[in-house]
């Protein structure tokens, strides 16, 4: 069977293609709105704006952005679970969480015309993927309170594609649904559809031969040479989609077919990269942390969001004529936050859940390795003395509380191993908590 | 009467029970009867001495996961049933036994045998009533 080439589709040309001047134009009205709403609506904010003696009328060009408080992950912990939402609940339609730093999620929210923009958004970024109304879009992204299934769900649906919403895991079953439904784009993280092409090649299948031409893969940070290698063995071309849900999720930025760069869809977000130490605003091509501000949303709004992803923005136009300014692939975090199969996770959850078990001064460790194209989990945790007992029980049922715990908490599953006292190595007075022997 | 068994924590990883014995014997602590419970993951060692006080100590001071448990220590006959006996008096009072070893001593021809149970008080009143002869932390250490 052959593969209809990938073409470079644009959405909304409109929007996408926008010139500068009529785009800041644009930029400014959405975001003096939100200011003035966040302000009214959400006590975080307002307290916020105040402690720096800004109000929504100081706005008057794109610049004063700068001028705005940082908002941070911390944030949202302190107004666990809605109080972050500038809408009443009665105009919510739809809720999404993410890992918190410690063992609260990151609630979101979205009104009817949140989920509609969020649509928009994905369908542009399946659009960069070449997708029309007559693919068939197979989403092994979990499906779930994770924005990345019902986020590409969505986007699909909106296209008019065919959509298979697979979610995640069993594997050959997904194989076998490829092959069979004949899906010509797939969406689910890219070390995912590097383990699909394993068990396909284990199971005797070559993609190759297959309809599916195109691939959108994110949720965590990958390379070129991946890219190359997942293209090869499926037979696919693949881009790049970044998101967050303290943003929106899925769709905040995506590749297009030039895969140079990813475009911010800034009708939506403002962009900015900042020193990580001083807050300070970056020039163009230099690296820092990606920060976000949304324009449109309603139910959560987000001003100056620290996302600890680095990339720099790309002030160049691309080659595929759309506006929207680009950044560079992620190419790291500022915090220890790791992305395993998917889903973030930070240290300091495991910490959290020692404590909860009894721990005074938990020493731990996380080592990540790849086995396969799967992601493995192993937390290490030091026996101290008042967890240790003299029965081989006693300590075996400690290790499935600790192990039971840390996988409700962090939702991927993991491997707890208990060490000796002082085992772990320490740094400087505190331990490497984390191990991470991943190539990608 | 109890005996003093200490419990160290070992990870499956090749020379740590080379490093409990260095320490204790560079302590001079005499080492009366072990055990050792091993999972695929990690093993548990118990550890009958001869100064559990001092023992304790220095294992701690080196870094150990160590516990001190209160077990029950036996006199046994040294002849083909002598184990069954004591057994059988717990089965029939439906004690259970969390776990247990033994060793032969150097003069007197009898074993002694350590061993924890899920009702130590039970078991002591069992015991005595039926002539078992218990053990204390001098007697096992000149055994």
């Amino acid at each position: 069977m052959s593969k209809k080439p990938v073409e470079n589709l644009i959405w909304n040309e409109a929007r996408e293609c926008m010139p500068q001047e009529e785009k800041e134009k644009l930029q400014l009205a959405k975001l003096r709105e939100t200011v003035r709403r966040v302000y009214q609506k959400v006590p975080h904010y307002r307290n916020a704006l105040q402690k720096r003696g800004i109000s929504p009328d100081d706005i008057r060009s794109l610049a004063d952005l700068a001028e705005l408080p940082f908002t941070e992950k911390n944030d949202l912990r302190d107004n666990y679970p809605f109080g972050m939402f500038a809408v009443p609940q009665s105009e919510i339609v739809r809720i999404h969480a993410s890992s918190g730093t410690t063992g609260k999620p990151t609630v979101v929210a979205y009104t009817q015309g949140d989920v509609d923009n969020w649509s928009e958004l994905v369908a542009r970024s399946l659009s960069c993927a070449g997708a029309t109304y007559e693919d068939t879009v197979h989403v092994a992204y979990g499906y779930g309170l994770f924005t990345g299934g019902l986020g590409l769900h969505y986007g699909a649906e909106r296209i008019g594609a065919t959509v298979v919403p697979v979610s995640g895991g069993n594997t050959e079953r997904q194989v076998t649904l490829l092959q069979d439904f004949g899906a010509t784009i797939l969406a689910c993280t890219p070390s995912y559809a590097m383990h699909i092409a394993e068990v396909a090649r284990e199971m005797g299948i070559d993609f190759r031969e297959l309809p599916l031409r195109s691939g959108i893969f994110g949720a965590e940070p990958w390379s070129d040479n991946m890219r190359r290698k997942i293209e090869a063995e499926l037979g696919i071309s693949a881009i790049d989609i970044y998101g967050l849900s303290e943003v929106i999720g899925p769709g905040v930025a995506c590749e297009c077919q030039a895969k140079d760069g990813l475009h911010v869809f800034d009708d939506h977000f403002l962009v900015e990269v900042i020193d990580p130490i001083t807050g300070e605003v970056l020039p163009p091509g230099q690296e820092g942390e990606l920060v976000f501000t949304s324009i449109t949303k309603e139910a959560f709004p987000i001003i100056r969001y620290r996302t600890r992803d680095i990339s720099a923005i790309i002030e160049e136009p691309c080659e595929c004529g759309r506006t929207h300014v680009r950044i560079k692939r992620i190419c790291g975090r500022t915090d220890d936050m790791l992305i395993i199969r998917g889903v973030n996770v930070f240290p300091s959850q495991i910490e959290s859940v020692l404590l909860e078990i009894g721990e005074a001064e938990p020493h731990y460790q996380l080592i990540v390795d790849r086995h396969g194209q799967m992601d493995c989990l192993e937390v290490l945790v030091e026996v101290s003395e008042n967890m240790f007992s003299d029965k081989v029980k006693g300590l075996e049922e400690l290790g499935r509380r600790i192990h039971h715990k840390i996988e409700s908490i962090l939702g991927v599953s993991c491997k707890v191993r208990l060490v000796e006292p002082k085992t772990i190595e320490r740094s400087i007075g505190k331990a490497k908590r984390v191990i991470d022997k991943r190539k990608i | 009467m109890q005996v003093t068994q200490i419990s160290v924590f070992l990870q499956n990883t090749a020379g740590r029970l080379a490093g409990v014995t260095k320490v204790l014997g560079e302590a001079g602590v005499n080492i009366r009867a072990l055990s050792i419970a091993d999972t695929s993951d990690f093993g548990i060692l118990r550890l009958i001495v001869d100064k559990s006080e001092e023992a304790l100590k220095c294992l701690k001071e080196n870094g150990f996961a160590v516990s001190k448990t209160e077990v029950i220590a036996v006199r046994v006959p040294d002849r083909p049933g002598g184990l069954s006996e004591i057994l059988s008096l717990l089965e029939e009072k439906g004690i259970n036994i969390e776990y247990l070893y033994a060793f032969v001593g150097r003069s007197e021809g009898d074993a002694v045998v350590v061993f924890r149970v899920e009702e130590p008080q039970r078991a002591r009143v069992l015991l005595s009533e039926n002539n078992i002869e218990f053990l204390n932390e001098e007697q096992i250490s000149k055994f």
